[in-house]
């Protein structure tokens, strides 16, 4: 019976693939849905933070801070959160296809780009890609703590402050749903300005105590929670990625069984086949 | 009617409360403030305390928040507090607990201790435990 142990082992080879991304795809499923939780738990939080923002550089301050001031584009600075792990169909070579992108525009005005990522994806990326990386993390596995973030935010709040870039980007994929994740792209030095609330007269705050302090805490902060969802996005998103790759791993490795094990039987008929009018045509030769 | 503002309290973890209210009251870093609708935009942060609020029609609602910021607009205020959590929500077990550890702690200070740190935990745990004894009186 030739070839037959050989189909015989691909399909067990497949099976064996089959029941991996079919476990793949049910952790997956179970993780999104706590990501997805802790999406619509952060997002308050993070929108209220963007609405006070966009309020503050909207208003006439005493107090101008650096952060609200736009200045001449020589370098421009982004962190870009991907994931860990692969094996979640294009999430991650979408987001990398865009900021490619993005680069080539600021190439050609002869700007150039400095990184912050956060994940391991990322960092092999850069790594490939080229580009100056001035800090690098790992992700923060599967429940994101605001600690972890600090680090590359920080590295770039003075890398602005410095004077080293003069714009600062976000990179992340955001969870639409489960069947859409988008790449986006956010400016968040200096603060882009909202079009709500505008007001024709020049106003400012009342400070409680000193217009300073206040606005270094809120805008510091403002960035942590930006990243920090960013994170969490960036979570949810790759775990409904792989739980979408998955699947269709899963159906496909079915398919592939079905039309070999069609392969199988035949080769299996047709050695019967060739069996029996052997010993019909040797019966015959002897009586 | 009485005029209304539109208000928003979010914590770190949840939106704790959003709707449109007649005044609120916050413990502000240099002391209490009230807030009704059309004032004039301030900016400050908190200390922990209580954020009272008194709903359309009156009703009247305590939140607790361990510090953060206060954004006041004419026609919205923003509270972005760290930790919040409601008045019906405050374990005054667990605050009891707090405050008993945090004067211990400073009373026995030994040489690594963090006096601010361990201030800060008291003063967190006596607002607390305000709001709770308010919230019986009522």
């Amino acid at each position: 019976m030739a070839g037959g142990k050989e189909i015989k082992s691909k399909i067990g080879s497949i099976n064996n693939t089959r029941k991996i991304t079919s476990a793949m795809e049910k952790v997956a499923v179970s993780k999104m849905r706590k990501a997805q939780d802790r999406v619509a738990a952060t997002r308050p939080y993070a929108e209220g933070m963007r609405k006070v923002i966009g309020n503050v550089a909207n208003g006439n301050l005493e107090y101008r801070h650096p952060y609200l001031a736009d200045r001449e584009v020589k370098r421009v600075g982004y962190i870009v959160i991907s994931t860990d792990r692969g094996l979640c169909g294009g999430l991650n070579t979408n987001e990398f296809k865009k900021i490619a992108v993005d680069l080539k525009r600021w190439k050609d005005q002869g700007i150039s780009a400095e990184f912050a990522v956060i994940g391991n994806k990322a960092t092999a990326f850069f790594k490939r890609f080229g580009g100056k990386v001035v800090a690098a993390q790992a992700g923060s596995g599967d429940v994101p703590k605001l600690a972890n973030v600090i680090g590359s935010v920080q590295v770039m709040l003075k890398a602005f402050d410095e004077g080293r870039i003069d714009r600062l980007f976000l990179v992340y994929n955001k969870f639409v749903n489960t069947m859409k994740q988008e790449p986006v792209i956010d400016q968040l030095l200096p603060l882009p300005k909202t079009d709500l609330a505008k007001r024709e007269h020049s106003w400012d705050y009342i400070y409680e105590p000193d217009p300073q302090p206040i606005l270094d805490m809120l805008l510091t902060r403002y960035m942590e929670s930006q990243v920090y969802q960013g994170v969490v996005e960036n979570l949810a998103s790759e775990q409904a990625a792989r739980m979408v790759a998955m699947k269709a791993a899963t159906d496909n490795a079915g398919n592939l069984m079905d039309d070999l094990k069609l392969v199988y039987n035949k080769a299996r008929q047709a050695a019967i086949t060739q069996e029996l009018s052997e010993i019909v045509a040797g019966a015959a030769a002897v009586g | 009617m009485a005029m209304t503002v539109q208000l928003d309290v979010v914590s770190a973890e949840e939106k704790i409360f959003s709707g449109l209210v007649e005044s609120v009251q916050v413990t502000g870093s240099e002391g209490e403030l009230g807030f009704l609708p059309f004032h004039a935009p301030l900016l400050t942060t908190l200390k922990p305390g209580m954020v009272r609020i008194v709903k359309q029609f009156g009703e009247e609602h305590l939140i607790y928040v361990a510090g953060g910021v206060i954004e006041v607009q004419p026609d919205a205020i923003t509270v972005l507090s760290d930790v919040a959590v409601r008045g019906e929500d405050l374990d005054e077990q667990a605050a009891l607990d707090a405050q008993k550890q945090a004067e211990e702690a400073m009373q026995h200070a030994s040489a690594d201790f963090n006096y601010a740190e361990a201030a800060a935990q008291l003063a967190e745990a006596i607002a607390q435990l305000r709001i709770i004894q308010k919230m019986r009186k009522k």
